[in-house]
């Protein structure tokens, strides 16, 4: 079997900080001068792109840390690090369900014991038309799952996130249906980008990324990553995921970057990186297909959105 | 002398939002996402300017109070540079002026057809505002400035369709559209020859 290698950002597609951070500097000021001539806008729209194409450098520890979607707390992307306060991410349990040889409720310390975590940098694109670049701090959910040893009947694994209105003022509003869960079919979680996330620049997870656990799948919409989870079980028929019962036309099982398919209210195909002017085109599976296409061979990815 | 100070009051409180954008933007204080706080924020302001020239005519009617009808104008032209602002910004700095894709996003998504719809009304309206303009126009004045309701039922729709699930803050200005307009209704319907303005 041949060695998985992690798709790395090349370092000549880096902007150097410093550069990174006077252009930010002088377009935020340009934004400034809005009411703004379009001349200006003109010579921005014409520089940007182009920029944008070249360089890429990882988003801001503040933005990363205060621009959530985690609707457990708010339904404001800018309200959410405020209103973190009385979480509490240890203790912190999670229960392992399901079609697995030995279902258990583990401390999470346990749970990721002498599993290395690894340091990768991933492309973040939200279903909402946004992107970040993240540096995670994460453990293989493969490396996990193999620890849990799931029986053949497992096809699915099911992640939730915690239920406890009292620590997550957001969960005392219907806004979704609570608790908050995903899933992947097995194969997908097996897949060595598939990471469960402790940390992001080196740093524990705070409570707005979802401490202490949580899931990413580069190649797919951010809100497949379940957040702060203390649920894991093994099923075998697909499971109901929050969003696609929440809103079936707008949100699928699936949920693969795609820039060829819309959301019903959206387009799809560009997304804005957070803290830039313009847009950047949207790659098929977040620029992951190498690694991940063949898990779709055969399926209509239009259908199967 | 009062209502001059009642006119300039009102003038500097609806250039308020906007200087103070400005004041974040120069300080590079607009968030994480800079582009979207601009964008809502002239969006959101041109939104409320429109709910208070509507309610203008209400105001009016209800207090008796004849002199406030002097702000409807330039309320109704703040709203209008809002809107350009707010237009201004999605067009540059959301899509570089691609209009090839602006094209596409405007046929293929509501939010943003309704927007740019609503848009030309307010547009036309703010053209048609100067006093020569309502001179030459005579009684055609007023019924191409009825538009303002579809603009108003445009632009809460356009705001709806922004919302992933939140329906909260919709439903309350869905509410107070309501009650503007169902107010002109009311009273066109109960006074018979009566002209809302």
């Amino acid at each position: 079997m041949s060695r998985f290698i992690v798709p790395r950002i090349a370092p000549s597609e880096i902007t150097d900080e410093k550069h990174f951070w006077d252009r930010r500097t002088w377009l935020t000021k340009v934004a400034g001068a809005i009411g703004a001539s379009t001349l200006i806008g003109q010579r921005l729209s014409a520089t940007a792109p182009q920029r944008l194409a070249q360089a890429d450098t990882p988003t801001p520890y503040e933005s990363i840390t205060h621009y959530n979607n985690f609707y457990e707390f708010s339904t404001d992307k800018e309200e959410v690090a405020s209103l973190v306060g009385n979480f509490r991410s240890t203790p912190w349990t999670v229960s392992v369900e399901g079609e697995v040889k030995r279902p258990k409720r583990y401390d999470l310390a346990e749970l990721l014991r002498g599993l290395p975590v690894e340091d990768r940098t991933y492309r973040h694109r939200c279903v909402e038309g946004w992107s970040m670049l993240i540096p995670w701090n994460g453990i293989p959910l493969a490396a996990i799952i193999r620890r849990l040893e799931p029986t053949s009947r497992a096809k699915y694994i099911e992640f939730t996130t915690l239920l406890d209105p009292a620590q997550m003022p957001g969960q005392r509003r219907a806004t979704l249906q609570w608790p908050y869960v995903e899933a992947l079919r097995i194969d997908e979680a097996m897949n060595p980008l598939a990471l469960l996330i402790t940390g992001i620049y080196g740093k524990p997870l705070l409570p707005q990324n979802g401490a202490p656990l949580r899931l990413v799948t580069p190649w797919k919409y951010g809100f497949k990553g379940a957040k702060s989870i203390v649920r894991i079980r093994f099923v075998e028929r697909q499971p109901a995921t929050t969003w696609a019962l929440t809103a079936p036309d707008e949100y699928g099982f699936y949920a693969n970057v795609n820039p060829a398919v819309d959301h019903p209210r959206w387009s799809q195909a560009t997304e804005r990186r957070i803290g830039r002017f313009g847009r950047q085109p949207t790659l098929p599976f977040n620029g992951y297909g190498a690694q991940v296409a063949s898990l779709y061979t055969g399926m209509d990815l239009r259908v199967n959105y | 002398m009062g209502q001059k100070v009642m006119w300039w009051s009102v003038f500097l409180l609806a250039l308020w939002p906007a200087g103070r954008l400005a004041l974040r933007a120069w300080r590079g204080d607009l968030g994480p996402d800079p582009l979207i706080t601009l964008e809502h924020g002239t969006g959101f302001w041109a939104f409320m300017l429109l709910l208070a020239t509507l309610s203008i005519t209400p105001i009016r009617r209800l207090s008796g109070w004849n002199p406030i009808i002097k702000l409807r104008k330039m309320l109704g032209n703040w709203c209008a540079a809002y809107a350009v602002a707010h237009v201004t910004i999605y067009l540059i700095l959301d899509q570089g002026l691609d209009w090839p894709s602006i094209w596409a996003d405007a046929l293929d998504h509501k939010r943003i057809f309704l927007g740019l719809a609503a848009f030309l009304i307010l547009l036309t309206l703010s053209a048609t505002s100067p006093n020569f303009m309502v001179r030459r126009l005579g009684r055609r004045w007023g019924q191409i400035h009825r538009a303002i309701y579809a603009a108003v039922i445009l632009v809460v729709i356009h705001f709806a369709l922004t919302q992933k699930l939140d329906w909260r803050e919709p439903l309350l200005w869905g509410g107070v559209v309501a009650l503007l307009l169902g107010a002109r209704v009311w009273w066109a319907v109960s006074k018979g020859k009566r002209s809302p303005g």
